[in-house]
């Protein structure tokens, strides 16, 4: 297998009122092709950060990245806006979180389908169309045809996303960004739209990076999971050695806190006390630390640095889970 | 044709809902059923789930027990009241002890005004108190929801979070004491751990206060954790309805058992059993005849064609509307 995605040392800053925001401190991440990577955190972890960063696509006077993003081969990060440009659509491509905002609301969908059909496969008109008829109906949409007439306002979210998923897999992208392509929908729905992408991703031989605050998206379709917390990611492993064997306080809370369908009825649900540390104002030892039930006083004075364990598994954690420390629960 | 199976003895219930039709006009002359013919019943202290797909009503269903949207038929008694027969001055009144909380819970307060002004304002319309007595209400109330008062009374809605917010809203559904409060989709905008975090909160606050509960949720897996009875709807109508244990046990209605299994596990070993659902509820404009939810449905005949199925008892306490029930 080869690397198709590469992010060393990728730092993303914001300049704001309040000062220097740090959203992604120093990540690291390997994405092998063929492969498909969960990406899990909560509201403000940095995880939608980091993916469009790695895409090249923060820009603006108040956004500094730094670090080394390397895509099939080529360095994005010392690439020009004009020359990253063009591996969008056939190198990589993104699927949005909010369908209905993502498309355009006074444009047909079939002119949204064939734009970078036209521009970036140099398709004539006729060509564009037969092929965008080839993508509805790869996406599951019930007479295509139709459809190419008809404007988003027209749609429902599930339909939107899959004409969202049609527009991204249009140029056969080798690497597929979906970033909560599902949290917009209902669980119905949800299930659906995940069966089809992991189907597409088989078909067209894909790498995808799928970005969600829900671990139970990641479960049943990625490889690998990396766990983002506070900019930085805190665990990392193929997807079941994750589930079975949780390294980082942190993931297991995230875990816990899901609300499981097989739990007994009227149980109380477990929660992560406390909140995500300030941006502009990080503490100087763990990030987790006054939220986790294991800290102890070195937590909260030194940062820990990513550890390798067996299988592939990383985590960042002075007292990792199923070690043999006594720890003191608080 | 009657579909009053599962109502319960009327002394025994706090809130009973007959027929409740809500219908909208729709370009072209057409109308849309939103709520078509839904009845059933809570008794004081239960929590029912109302469950389904976007677009299956649940919200329209919410509104309308309040009289927000204004149902075209049907009855809603609340404790000695028939809601849709007040006039808007008894109306008023009635609604300080049915109380709704709002699926976005930043934009459903107020940016311009304090958190203070925002707890406040329901005991200052009714005029609840002097000025003293409600300072100390609003902070007992900020107390009780898991804010600290001298922190938060002063700031406005935008310096907060999702969660947070939502605990301000919380807030200010109780201040009037409320019996009731319905809860439409609360947690479905938040993250998975902040969705804990005000489920136990909507738990805590229903003992506290001897709320009864609403929760409207289009997803099985949150509603486990809050209630003792679930009503399953679609496109309109009401498919099943029963205890929490029966309906994740046994679903009986073959809509139910596919939304259980489209939730997903966070187990990667789970092998997906999943119920073949496909597609999206048809519009509501023209639904299928019949029972609605055939044209997605894996056991559908001609039967389900041509004649609608009335809710019938399958087991103690569980109704479904369904010829097929899965055994």
């Amino acid at each position: 297998m080869s690397s198709i995605l590469k992010l060393e040392n990728l730092k993303v800053r914001f300049s704001t009122h309040r000062g220097q925001l740090e959203a992604v401190r120093g990540v690291d991440l390997d994405v092998q092709a063929g492969t498909s990577i969960g990406i899990v955190g909560e509201s403000g972890s940095g995880k939608t950060v980091m993916s469009r960063a790695a895409m090249g696509l923060l820009t603006g006077s108040n956004v500094t990245r730094e670090g080394r993003v390397t895509f099939d081969g080529k360095v994005l990060s010392d690439m020009s806006r004009e020359e990253v440009r063009n591996e969008f659509g056939t190198g990589m491509a993104m699927i949005f979180q909010d369908p209905m905002t993502a498309l355009n609301p006074v444009r047909r969908i079939g002119s949204q389908l064939q734009e970078s059909l036209r521009i970036r496969l140099g398709m004539s008109r006729k060509e564009a169309k037969a092929r965008s008829i080839e993508l509805l109906t790869l996406v599951r949409i019930p007479e295509p045809k139709q459809m190419l007439r008809k404007f988003p306002s027209q749609l429902s979210g599930g339909m939107r996303q899959r004409i969202m998923i049609a527009i991204a897999i249009s140029c056969n992208p080798k690497l597929l960004f979906a970033d909560e392509p599902t949290t917009a929908l209902d669980v119905t729905v949800q299930a659906q739209i995940l069966e089809l992408l992991t189907d597409l991703r088989q078909k067209l031989n894909m790498t995808m990076v799928l970005v969600t605050h829900d671990l139970g998206v990641v479960a049943g379709n990625t490889d690998y999971v990396a766990v983002m917390y506070a900019g930085e990611i805190v665990e990392q492993a193929p997807t079941a050695e994750l589930f079975a064997n949780m390294k980082m306080p942190y993931t297991e809370a995230l875990f816990k806190s899901i609300p499981n369908i097989q739990m007994k009825a009227g149980s109380r649900l477990p929660v992560i006390e406390g909140r995500l540390p300030d941006p502009t104002d990080r503490p100087p030892g763990c990030g987790f630390a006054a939220r986790c039930n294991y800290a102890q006083d070195k937590c909260f004075t030194d940062h820990p640095e990513l550890e390798k364990a067996k299988d592939g598994h990383l985590y960042r954690c002075w007292f990792p889970l199923g070690d043999s420390i006594q720890r003191k629960v608080s | 044709m009657t579909n009053h199976a599962h109502l319960r003895k009327d002394s025994d219930v706090l809130l009973r809902v007959e027929d409740l039709v809500v219908e909208f006009k729709v370009p072209g002359n057409k109308v849309v059923n939103a709520v078509s013919s839904v009845s059933f019943d809570v008794k004081e202290g239960e929590t029912l789930a109302v469950v389904g797909e976007s677009g299956c009503g649940k919200t329209t269903l919410g509104k309308a027990l309040l009289q927000i949207q204004k149902p075209k038929s049907g009855t809603v008694r609340f404790s000695d009241n028939e809601l849709t027969a007040l006039s808007k001055k008894e109306l008023r009144e009635a609604r300080t002890s049915i109380q709704m909380i709002f699926q976005d819970p930043i934009s459903s307060l107020d940016p311009r005004m304090t958190v203070r002004q925002i707890v406040e304002e329901p005991l200052w319309i009714w005029s609840k108190g002097d000025e003293n007595e409600r300072l100390e209400k609003v902070k007992t109330l900020l107390n009780n929801v898991g804010l600290d008062p001298e922190l938060v009374l002063d700031r406005k809605s935008y310096e907060f979070s999702g969660g947070q917010c939502q605990r301000i809203s919380i807030a200010r559904s109780l201040a009037l004491e409320p019996k009731m409060l319905i809860c439409d989709e609360p947690v479905s905008a938040l993250d998975v751990s902040i969705q804990a975090q005000i489920l136990n909160l909507l738990n805590d606050m229903k003992d506290r206060y001897g709320l009864t509960l609403i929760f409207i949720s289009h997803d099985l897996s949150v509603v486990k954790a809050i209630s003792t009875r679930i009503m399953v709807m679609y496109l309109g109508k009401v498919c099943e309805i029963g205890t929490t244990e029966s309906i994740y046990s046994k679903p009986a209605h073959h809509y139910t058992a596919a939304l259980i299994s489209s939730v997903p596990v966070p187990d990667p070993t789970h092998k997906l059993e999943r119920t073949p659902i496909t597609g999206e509820p048809p519009s509501p404009v023209d639904p299928p005849s019949g029972c609605r939810f055939r044209t997605r449905c894996p056991a559908a005949t001609e039967l389900c064609a041509t004649e609608e199925p009335m809710l019938r008892e399958v087991s103690d306490g569980q109704f479904v509307a369904c010829h097929y029930p899965r055994a």
